[in-house]
């Protein structure tokens, strides 16, 4: 694999959830947890906030400046640990690109 | 079923155990195939023992409320089920994740449709091999291959996720990379290549199921290279046969530590095989609250966390790894469950067995199998 997170996820793309995958809070554990075939993933609440953003209508763009907003930090760095997280999330097909 | 001993008190209840990540749910053990490696037990639940539709309601409304993140809907062939639908409804409703595990026989393309309007998450489709003439020997039912290739091909159409499950053994694991490009064909985003467990009715066919220690190499070096070329469009799940490893594997994730099982007829075990121990007794669902037994049982405390471990396990390093491995393959080879697995480099008759796997898959030809009829 030669292509950057920046080509696999690029600024105008449209990440979305995959389907068979689902984000929910577990009571049990009080935490949330992505739930995807035979995988039950812990979420921190960093990862939640940015996957409660990934609605499959925005860009990656405009997710990472919702979250600048909300949380008073610089782009770049909301981008970057955005994209790492994503980006390993597509590695395990639980995210994907919007056509 | 004998009543427990302590009455079921759900305040007692509250101890702390962790809760089970995922349930097996066991719907039958009724199946149209007749796999000489077959993982129901030996002895198989009657149609007429199976939980109704309204006990198993109950159990998977139990499961979501203890915890419970996953069910699997499984068998024997759980579409033989005619209220497979219903549950799935129910399973969504109380918020599991519902994955069904299928030989594809006995799914159509409209309860494909259904099943997929109804919220099904995810389904796991078995394939014994990648042509007809093979997988449906192993199979032992003529145009399973044929049905199974369009029940991927219904599956794909409602966009719901597929996982191919291929279970390898002799006759089609040098076929690994032909298998992997079958599941990406299809359209899967996983695949388990899961070699055959050697327990129940497989153990009547040991030698032809067994591949051999160079069988086994090549495959690894093949999913190692398949697995990197392949990241991100098709996950690959690897377990290699333990019969050739150095450690046993993790089994269930430990005992009462991840999983519960759901037989047919409503017993409650710690893992699809744990009725092979003869002095352990078990709980059913019909009679008995789910968390109890998943907290108090003396069944599902017997081998859980590492307290009961013997030597080797008690000072060894990976005793919180492979938690012992697997106590029923303890059972079956060393006589005693609290063994360590005898798969294991340290166990004592890990020789014993590695000599006997060695002669068994050097045999020229694959003895023919022994089916498994209803």
């Amino acid at each position: 694999m030669t292509a950057t997170p920046e080509d696999r996820l690029p600024d105008t793309a449209v990440p979305r959830i995959a389907r068979g995958v689902r984000l929910r809070f577990d009571e049990a554990r009080e935490t949330h947890m992505l739930l995807a075939p035979e995988r039950a993933v812990k979420v921190d609440p960093i990862a939640a906030a940015i996957l409660g953003e990934v609605d499959g209508t925005r860009t990656f763009a405009a997710i990472v400046g919702v979250l600048a907003e909300k949380y008073a930090a610089p782009r770049e760095q909301i981008a970057g640990d955005a994209r790492r997280m994503l980006v390993d999330l597509m590695d395990k097909r639980m995210l994907e690109i919007a056509p | 079923m004998n009543a427990p001993v302590v009455s079921p008190d759900p305040v007692k209840a509250v101890r702390r155990v962790p809760p089970p990540m995922a349930m097996l749910a066991e719907l039958t053990h009724r199946c149209p195939l007749k796999c000489p490696y077959c993982s129901n037990p030996l002895e198989m639940v009657k149609r007429a023992d199976e939980l109704t539709t309204e006990e198993w309601t109950s159990v998977l409304t139990q499961a979501a409320a203890m915890g419970v993140l996953h069910v699997h809907f499984s068998g024997g062939e759980p579409a033989a089920r005619r209220d497979l639908e219903a549950l799935v409804t129910v399973g969504r409703e109380v918020g599991l994740y519902t994955n069904l595990i299928t030989s594809g026989v006995g799914l159509t393309e409209a309860r494909v449709k259904d099943l997929s309007a109804r919220g099904l998450d995810h389904v796991q489709l078995s394939i014994q091999g990648t042509d007809a003439e093979t997988a449906d020997l192993v199979g032992g039912y003529r145009g399973g291959f044929d049905h199974k290739m369009k029940v991927a091909a219904w599956i794909g159409a409602e966009g719901l996720p597929l996982t191919v499950n291929a279970v390898m053994h002799r006759r089609n694991l040098h076929k690994v990379r032909e298998t992997i490009d079958l599941a990406v064909k299809l359209g899967a985003r996983r695949i388990e290549i899961a070699n055959t467990q050697i327990h129940g009715w497989a153990v009547k066919n040991r030698a032809a199921l067994l591949p051999t220690r160079a069988m086994v190499d090549a495959c690894t070096a093949v999913v190692m290279e398949e697995r990197e070329r392949l990241k991100g469009i098709l996950v690959i799940d690897y377990v290699p046969p333990d019969h050739h490893s150095i450690y046993p594997k993790a089994c269930m994730g430990g005992w009462g530590r991840v999983g519960i099982n759901i037989e047919p007829n409503g017993t409650v075990l710690p893992c699809h095989a744990a009725a092979t121990i003869p002095h352990l007794t078990f709980e059913n669902a019909r009679d008995t609250p789910l968390a109890w037994i998943w907290n108090e049982s003396a069944s599902f405390n017997a081998y859980r966390g590492t307290d009961w471990m013997q030597e080797p396990c008690r000072s060894c390093e990976r005793k919180t790894v492979d938690f012992g491995g697997c106590r029923c393959q303890a059972m079956a080879y060393a006589g005693d469950a609290a063994a360590t697995d005898p798969m294991c480099i340290k166990s004592p008759l890990r020789d014993t067995i590695r000599a006997l796997t060695e002669a068994e898959s050097e045999v020229g030809e694959i003895p023919a199998y022994e089916y498994r009829t209803l």
